[in-house]
């Protein structure tokens, strides 16, 4: 089981407070756990990461164990922690506008 | 007595404004949508508890939602409320916030690019849909204005959206540009009168109409004078901030220019001047009064520089005459230390006697007036920046 953190204006969409928790298949991979997040909340479908490309939208970011993923290849296994639920995945909003 | 329904789609929200027909005392419900922009909200003709919306954010990108109680309740129509969430094949749905341009060679112009800041060439890239116009006659067909500029339609309720390819592939796409506020499809008026027929307007491309439901398009820009572009006289990259007309004279479209208020006689083919007397003729919307389709309305904005309005009086300008003579109505509207704008999908009218005419600034004030532009109340102040407002009339 992987723990998420998605922004708030997510959660709104979704209907959920709080961390998400997904079932992801091992490996546990960024591709695996978006996969399982819009598989459970397909209203977020599109809000991280573009419908067409697969790519992360540009000002969101990824953060695991302390470690920017953002870059990382979404099929390269997540951090142990992550993968068993130690640590909780955060995708974070850009701090920019207003 | 009838009712009114005002929907405001601010920077942070969506809100709706209801009165009776008196429109003197109103109801303010919201924010919908809290936190996130909302370019736009349009009720159906056929259906006025159906609602569009367009929710966006820099960050997490485009949705659609949709209202079937008249604002109460809302849901995206590709994620239906207590329908599975995936494909009998296990694929997420979510489709309505899916706008995929067609690049196909079923479209037979797989147009992919247009002209960047740098005179480069740039691939299309989605950003998000700036105005949702429903059909006039099926509440569940609804057409899509995007950034970058194209048009989208959906039959089936905001559910799925495909493109109308032969508008950004009918020859001239390659040479559109983006303006300073990026190159929105922001306008869609379908003609009353034949529903294949409709006049779209692109910054900064120009406008375009079809005569076939969106198959082929052509640009209807000659006339337009634009000092500013390589050639002033081109025929498209004018950058056209509104377009609207009356539902009784479909051929006489009426445009709010960059600089510039325009008007043509004959669907688009040929435009003229008329700014008349007006004080400056730089702004963003344009409006017909719903009972004397020669009775217009403009809000001067000081400079494509300066946008607010001159010498910081907040002032409509009404032509009774199509054009050309134009009257300032203030009455009830601040005319000192007023430096807000009015954005281009931010007026609309009511069709109720006498005709009600509404804005929405960037300050957060919605105005309302009851008479046709005489005199005007500020039914609310202090909402996020006004990105559009739209007025039903309800039984």
């Amino acid at each position: 089981m992987v723990r998420v953190v998605i922004p708030y204006h997510l959660k709104m969409l979704a209907k959920v407070s709080g961390e998400v928790e997904l079932d992801v298949a091992s490996p546990a991979t960024l591709k695996g756990v978006l996969e399982a997040l819009e598989a459970r909340y397909p209203m977020l479908c599109g809000t991280v990461r573009d419908q067409s490309t697969g790519k992360r939208r540009p000002m969101i970011r990824f953060f695991a164990c302390e470690e920017d993923w953002s870059n990382e290849s979404p099929e390269k296994p997540l951090p142990e922690k992550i993968a068993n639920g130690a640590e909780p995945l955060l995708v974070v909003g850009a701090i920019a506008g207003g | 007595m009838s009712r009114v329904r005002v929907l405001v789609g601010t920077r942070k929200g969506a809100f709706v404004l209801t009165s009776d027909g008196k429109r003197q005392k109103w109801t303010v419900d919201g924010p919908h949508f809290a936190g996130w922009e909302i370019y736009h909200l349009k009720a159906s003709a056929v259906d006025p508890d159906r609602i569009y919306a367009s929710q966006n954010s820099s960050w997490f990108g485009q949705i659609i939602q949709r209202s079937d109680d008249g604002g109460k309740t809302w849901h995206q129509p590709g994620t239906p409320a207590g329908e599975p969430t995936t494909t009998p094949e296990g694929f997420p749905k979510a489709e309505s916030n899916k706008f995929v341009y067609d690049a196909s060679e079923a479209s037979g112009r797989p147009l992919t690019t247009h002209l960047w800041y740098d005179g480069t060439q740039h691939p299309w890239e989605f950003k998000r849909v700036w105005h949702l116009e429903p059909s006039l006659t099926d509440a569940n067909t609804v057409y899509a204005g995007v950034e970058d500029a194209a048009m989208f339609r959906s039959t089936d309720g905001g559910q799925s959206w495909h493109e109308l390819a032969g508008l950004r592939g009918h020859g001239t796409g390659p040479n559109w540009q983006p303006g300073a506020g990026g190159m929105g499809l922001h306008s869609i008026l379908i003609d009353p009168k034949n529903h294949e027929r409709m006049f779209v307007a692109i910054s900064a491309a120009g406008c375009f109409r079809t005569e076939d439901g969106g198959k082929n398009w052509k640009p209807i820009n000659r006339g337009l004078r634009s000092p500013y572009i390589p050639d002033p006289d081109a025929e498209v990259g004018h950058c056209v901030h509104r377009i609207a007309l009356h539902s009784s004279r479909p051929d006489v479209l009426f445009m709010q220019k960059h600089w510039d208020v325009m008007r043509s006689d004959d669907g688009g083919d040929n435009w003229y001047e008329v700014s008349g007397d007006l004080p400056t003729d730089f702004g963003f919307p344009i409006e017909v009064h719903a009972h004397e389709p020669d009775t217009v309305f403009v809000v001067p904005i000081t400079s494509d520089s300066l946008h607010y309005p001159p010498d910081g009086k907040l002032r409509v300008y009404r032509s009774r005459t199509g054009g050309n003579d134009w009257e300032p109505m203030t009455r009830g509207l601040p005319q000192e230390n007023c430096y807000v704008n009015v954005l281009r999908d931010a007026t609309c009218v009511d069709s109720l006697d006498p005709c009600g005419v509404y804005f929405g600034t960037t300050g957060g004030q919605v105005y309302g007036s009851a008479d046709g532009g005489e005199s005007w109340n500020a039914i609310v102040r202090d909402l996020p920046a006004v990105l559009s407002v739209e007025v039903q009339e309800l039984a």
